[in-house]
């Protein structure tokens, strides 16, 4: 008999992270395969809420850990409770999504169980009945294929790779709670601070729109923004404008910023440099729009625009906003 | 724990002693090309610097160190390319390194390598361990949350602020549209993001004297971890190394910026169907 695979559904504020509801829908995927069950694990508190959300994705079951200590993130207490249903579930696979949160528990709770975990993962495959994660290494310039040999492994998988289930009716779950008091604390999350502007996630957004130093200043932000209001996409940046202060980190696309693989990539007044595309490549769709012919962007476009940002986009938009409205 | 020395009666120095996790990594601008092998990448020709996430790691050590006096000791796994990478760490100023070599060691995964580090840091009475928030290269972001585990610390990863006050340290994570401020004690491990402080460059007096200064050496049996980590014992293992597939050739959409940007809007919904 198969064991099955469980899914840690990341929320925050009581919001569901639509990159945990991806990688329960690769998990629902990858367990028909096998008839295996599917387990979502849920924590914080008065998240009850949030079940007929995930229940879309078809779990067989929903375990929620819900009491004040889960309040806020914190690692030791949120590795408990994973631990506590890993215990419980006893799963070949643990899922989750590639974020902030993931990066920091999923591993932690892999050391604990003595297990492996691959990371970032953008692709599940099968070869001779062995599953098979596809890992981007060296900012995209290549792909590490990775199996394992160990009763449990960890996977956290990328945001935009894993198509989304969406039920229209929430399935049947079997919803159960599960109680956890968390032992030894040593480090929690006292505030979050919100940053202002950003509507959309740049990591999860399904469109984004950036700009480099070909925009020339900060003021001119507010020309994509325009852009990114109409199309619904995220605001990103190259390294160069991050540096000279004209937008925040959060907003970096790269190497040394985020790794992002939207259906929609439009880069406006950026190079192209090796570091900025390791962020990018994987993009479905990429729109370079540059003045210089030569730029290396226009290598790794699917749509290369030669021209003037400032005369280009502001009637892309307005081209863009028509269509929508058809 | 932290060491309060008290001076005299006016002067109050408190010591630190710190380690950092270093990893040498191929320069970013390196074109990666498979080797024969089909899971490493081709050496020949590539340089090697010091990942530039342990770089803030480093910077944050020192700065500590400035304010509190003390001992920092770096730690690095890998071949003859990690020499280099300690020599410049020595250079910005740590004040020890240790170099742990074996062939046995050869393309660890990411477990492998925090049971290596934990076995080598353990004893050492650190009050805080550094690393980078991510290798750059393996792209994994997961050694220092296994590390944390395996050496029994909280944790801070991603930061990009850090404030230490005697036993206690306030965090500043770079989460998802947001930033989160974490609290803590003491021991502690902090994964370091661009952002937390910006890297001084060694100078000419750290080089010459960072030539001088010995980089200890350990190898499995000197951590009394002989055969543990032999590659038939690994939980995970790479079994092929790719290129991804080359994109095909881009549109170049011709025209007067008008007639460009009504043929892209078009395109990008009827022919690519995105928005
Ligand atoms: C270790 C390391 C890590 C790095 N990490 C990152 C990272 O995470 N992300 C990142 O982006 N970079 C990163 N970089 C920096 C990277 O190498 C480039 O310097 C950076 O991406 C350049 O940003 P840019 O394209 O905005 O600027 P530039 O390279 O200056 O390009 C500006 C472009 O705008 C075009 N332009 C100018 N005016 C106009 C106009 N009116 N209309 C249209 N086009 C115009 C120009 O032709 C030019 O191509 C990193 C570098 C290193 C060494
Ligand atoms: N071989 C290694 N030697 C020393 N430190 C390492 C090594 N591998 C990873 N680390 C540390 O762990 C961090 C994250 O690495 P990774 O989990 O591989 O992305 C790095 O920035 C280093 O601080």
């Amino acid at each position: 008999m198969s064991r099955g695979i469980l899914v840690f559904i990341e929320q925050r504020d009581g919001q569901l992270r639509r990159a945990s509801l991806e990688a329960l829908s690769e998990a629902r995927r990858q367990a028909d395969k096998a008839a295996e069950p599917v387990v979502a694990l849920l924590a914080g508190e008065s998240v009850k809420g949030l079940v007929p959300g995930i229940a879309k994705c078809r779990p067989d079951k929903v375990l929620v850990v819900d009491n004040h200590s889960f309040t806020k993130y914190s690692t030791e207490g949120y590795a408990d409770a994973l631990t506590a249903a890993i215990k419980k579930e006893d799963p070949r696979y643990v899922l989750s999504a590639n974020t902030s949160m993931a990066r920091d528990l999923i591993p932690r709770v892999a050391a604990r169980l003595d297990s492996p975990c691959v990371s970032d993962v953008s692709e599940l495959r099968e070869r001779n009945g062995a599953l098979q994660a596809v890992h981007p290494m060296y900012s995209g310039k290549a792909l590490g294929v990775f199996e394992f040999s160990a009763p449990l492994a960890f996977m956290t998988l990328r945001s935009n790779c894993f198509p989304l289930i969406e039920a229209k009716e929430g399935h049947p779950a079997q919803v159960e709670d599960l109680a956890v008091t968390p032992e030894n604390v040593r480090a929690w999350v006292v505030e979050t601070h919100t940053a202002a502007g950003q509507k959309v996630e740049l990591s999860e957004a399904a469109i984004i729109v950036s700009g480099g130093r070909g925009i020339k200043g900060p003021e001119n932000w507010l020309m994509l923004q325009q852009l990114c209001d109409v199309l619904g996409a995220a605001l990103g940046a190259s390294r160069a404008v991050v540096d000279a202060g004209w937008i925040d980190h959060q907003h970096q696309v790269g190497q040394t910023g985020k790794t992002v693989s939207p259906q929609l990539y439009i880069a406006c007044g950026i190079s192209g440099a090796i570091q900025h595309l390791a962020g990018m490549s994987s993009s479905k769709v990429i729109v370079a729009i540059n003045n210089n012919p030569e730029a290396p962007i226009f290598k790794h476009c699917t749509y290369g625009v030669v021209g003037d940002v400032f005369q280009v986009v502001p009637k892309l938009t307005e081209e863009c906003r028509k269509l929508l409205a058809e | 724990m932290l060491v309060k020395i008290t001076l005299r009666t006016v002067l109050e120095v408190t010591l630190v002693k710190i380690a950092v996790c270093v990893k040498s990594v191929p320069d970013t601008e390196t074109k990666i090309r498979i080797a024969a092998d089909n899971v490493n990448i081709e050496r020949s020709d590539v340089r090697f610097i010091i990942s530039p996430y342990d770089e803030f790691a480093i910077e944050e050590a020192l700065k500590l160190k400035e304010k509190h006096g003390g001992e920092i000791t770096a730690f690095s796994i890998g071949g003859d390319e990690v020499v280099e990478v300690l020599r410049d760490t020595l250079a910005r100023g740590v004040d020890n390194a240790v170099h742990i070599k074996d062939a046995e060691f050869d393309n660890l995964d990411t477990l492998s390598t925090a049971k290596l580090l934990a076995a080598a840091i353990a004893s050492g009475g650190f009050d805080a361990v550094f690393c980078g928030q991510q290798g750059v290269g393996g792209d994994n972001n997961q050694v220092p949350s296994m590390l944390a585990e395996l050496l029994n610390l909280p944790q801070a990863t991603a930061v990009v602020k850090l404030e230490i006050e005697g036993s206690k340290f306030k965090a500043e994570r770079e989460i998802e549209g947001a930033h989160e401020i974490v609290e803590g004690s003491l021991p502690a491990l902090i994964s370091a993001q661009k952002g937390l402080n910006e890297p001084r460059y060694p100078s000419i007096k750290g080089v010459m004297a960072a030539r001088r200064k010995e980089i200890a050496v350990k190898d499995a049996a000197a951590l009394g971890v002989a055969g543990q980590f032999a590659a038939d014992k690994r939980k995970v293992r790479c079994v092929e190394l790719t290129l991804p597939p080359p994109r095909p050739q881009g549109k170049m959409i011709e025209g007067e910026p008008e007639e460009q940007a009504k043929t892209l809007a078009k395109l990008l919904r009827e022919e690519a169907k995105v928005i």
